[in-house]
């Protein structure tokens, strides 16, 4: 309908304000997101990703009415998020990741019955609707327990179920793969797929490198409120081109011997990721600089496990990209 | 003839939520048996019968009322930690449709605590369950609840924008049993409290019932608290679209 993107933001902006203290009240304010502008075409399949607080939710909510930005713009199928509410409200789904927001001391079938009320879908269309869905996800046969007897990954199940009962155009989908485990998160990867090759538009964050890589078109990212990269997941991961990077594992490395890492000559930047009893050690470096073997010399006396040097991934390109923001 | 449906499966649906917690549960067990003990003891020395069985049904509306405070702001409340406050208020609706099946599932469960009033009354202390208009009393309960949903839904109005909704929900409690005459008749309270208590529905309500139980005329009592709760529908209609904005900027819709 007259427009050609499913979302366009423009210029969002999201600033929190919060008064904590009764007797002596303290303004506090978060500027969440800080001029965000995207677009995303009709059956397209688009990546939110960013660092834990850099406003991912921030902006799926703006864009889903449930807040209205500071300023900036937003259309949904071609309909304004803040004046034109239920037009937009009609058609879109909404997921989050996690086990809140469904009712819990309700079966399944009684949350998809009161959603499928509450959008409106045509009563003598909910039975059938609701067993497809159920057999999408997987909980058919265990639609009449309780929710609050199932396990995580059911839940999220439920939660896409859900979302998907009013067969909606657009979908968002914030880190829907949460407490889901390998085999449904593959699953849960197929359908998000097919709804996209059946023309759903889909707005999805995770932190999950390997599945924003194997689904999305296009993946922005963003850092502090503002998107620093944009592009298809082989554009982004061009962004490390030129680099190689070394993986050393380790057990009980110091800071010191990070920070002098930092230094050696021809390094971009290091990362260290704790993994249980050992600590993962990644160290970007221009390509034609071999750091291997000064990178172990750094490291001389202290425990090393495997030692790994490999063309640069789009968690590279991504970490590259958050860090440059920082 | 959707909209209906809605109302209807969505007041079923938040009843089962409701009656399903064990809080509710326990709490369901224990007041009744409090409120007609406490009916009997404080009208036992009048020595009229009639006098006791509507200080039972005085006791059972005050249950009613309770649920429907503590569940307007408590669903609210609760709805908003799990994380379905946000779920519901995203439907294609007019906030009042999502919202008044909710008060009137709380005013539903409030109904089980009058019943029970009435039947502990009857097996621990004999009181002789003869009303004078049964079947008025039985059309005062059911607008009764209904009135007291929509009442309701105008508490619930604040209760979406607050965060701190319970701590107002507390405050609430008794000073609406007293002002509206649920355990003593309004003419022993002070003057000023007539007119608070002439616009609040809880009041004629709890008089359509009192009449319906010991005699007198039920329906102009009723006919008003119906008419101001439906004003409250309306009023709470009106409150809550313009409440659900406010919280979309105000991001109260989620905790955090
Ligand atoms: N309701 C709120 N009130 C105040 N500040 C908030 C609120 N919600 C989010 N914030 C703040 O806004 C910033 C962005 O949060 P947001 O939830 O959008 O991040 P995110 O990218 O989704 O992070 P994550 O990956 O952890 O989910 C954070 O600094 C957060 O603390
Ligand atoms: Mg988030």
């Amino acid at each position: 309908m007259g427009s050609a993107y499913a979302i366009e933001a423009e210029e969002l902006r999201r600033t929190y304000r919060a008064r904590t203290g009764w007797l002596k009240p303290r303004r506090t304010e978060v500027e969440a997101v800080r001029g965000v502008t995207f677009t995303v075409g009709r059956g397209e399949l688009f990546g939110l990703l960013g660092p834990n607080g850099a406003g991912k939710t921030t902006t799926i909510k703006m864009l889903n009415t449930l807040l209205i930005p500071t300023s900036g713009r937003a259309r949904v199928c071609g309909h304004d998020v803040e004046r034109e509410t239920r037009e937009v409200r009609r058609r879109i789904g909404y997921v989050f990741g996690g086990d809140r927001g469904l009712y819990d001391r309700l079966s399944a079938l009684d949350n998809l019955r009161y959603f499928a009320e509450l959008y409106a879908v045509p009563a003598r269309e909910q039975k059938g609707r609701i067993a497809e869905l159920l057999d999408l996800v997987g909980l058919a046969g265990r639609e009449r327990e309780r929710v609050e007897g199932y396990s995580r990954g059911m839940r999220q199940r439920l939660h896409i179920a859900r979302g998907l009962l009013h067969s909606p155009d657009v979908l968002f989908l914030d880190e829907p793969s949460i407490g889901v485990d390998p085999v449904a998160a593959r699953e849960l990867r197929r359908t998000v797929a097919d709804l996209a090759s059946t023309g759903t538009t889909v707005l999805l964050t995770t932190h999950y490198m390997a599945e924003a890589d194997e689904l999305c078109d296009r993946i922005a990212v963003i850092a502090d409120g503002c998107i620093q990269a944009l592009g298809t997941p082989a554009e982004l991961r061009r962004r490390a081109e030129g680099r190689r990077v070394v993986e050393v594992e380790a057990y009980g490395v110091p800071e010191s011997a990070v920070d002098a890492l930092r230094g050696l000559p021809g390094v971009r930047e290091t990362a260290v990721e704790a993994r249980g009893a050992l600590q993962l050690l990644t160290v970007h470096s221009d390509a034609h600089v071999d750091v291997q073997s000064d990178v172990l010399r750094e490291l001389a006396g202290i425990r090393l496990g495997r030692v790994d040097s490999r063309e640069p991934t789009l968690e590279d390109a991504y970490v590259a990209i958050v860090s440059a923001a920082a | 003839m959707s909209t209906l449906r809605l109302l209807t499966v969505g007041t079923l649906l938040h009843v089962k939520q409701i009656s399903r917690s064990p809080f509710e549960i326990a709490i369901a067990l224990v007041v009744p048996v409090v409120q007609a003990t406490l009916a009997v003891y404080l009208f036992r020395s009048s020595g009229e019968q009639h006098r006791l069985l509507e200080a039972a049904v005085g006791a059972g509306v005050m249950g009613v009322w309770s649920s429907v405070l503590f569940g307007s702001g408590g669903a609210i409340q609760g709805q908003r930690w799990q994380g379905t406050l946000e779920m519901i208020m995203l439907a294609p609706r007019r906030p009042v449709l999502v919202v008044l099946p909710i008060t009137i599932a709380t005013g539903l469960t409030g109904t089980y605590a009058l019943l029970a009033t009435l039947v502990w009354g009857r097996l621990l202390y004999g009181i002789r369950l003869d009303f004078a208009h049964p079947a008025a009393f039985v059309v005062a309960a059911v607008v009764c609840v209904v009135a007291l949903g929509m009442f309701g839904l105008l508490l619930a109005a604040t209760f979406v924008l607050m965060r701190n909704a319970n701590a107002l929900a507390n405050t609430l409690e008794y000073p609406v049993w007293l002002v509206s005459g649920m355990l003593v008749p309004i003419t022993v309270l002070p003057a000023w409290t007539t007119p608070i208590a002439a616009v609040l529905p809880t009041t004629w309500g709890a008089r359509a019932l009192r009449e319906a139980t010991s005699g007198g005329p039920v329906w102009p009592s009723l006919g008003i608290c119906l008419g101001i709760s439906l004003l409250c529908l309306v009023l709470g209609g009106f409150a809550l679209t313009h409440v659900e904005r406010r919280a979309r900027a105000a991001a109260t819709l989620a905790l955090a």
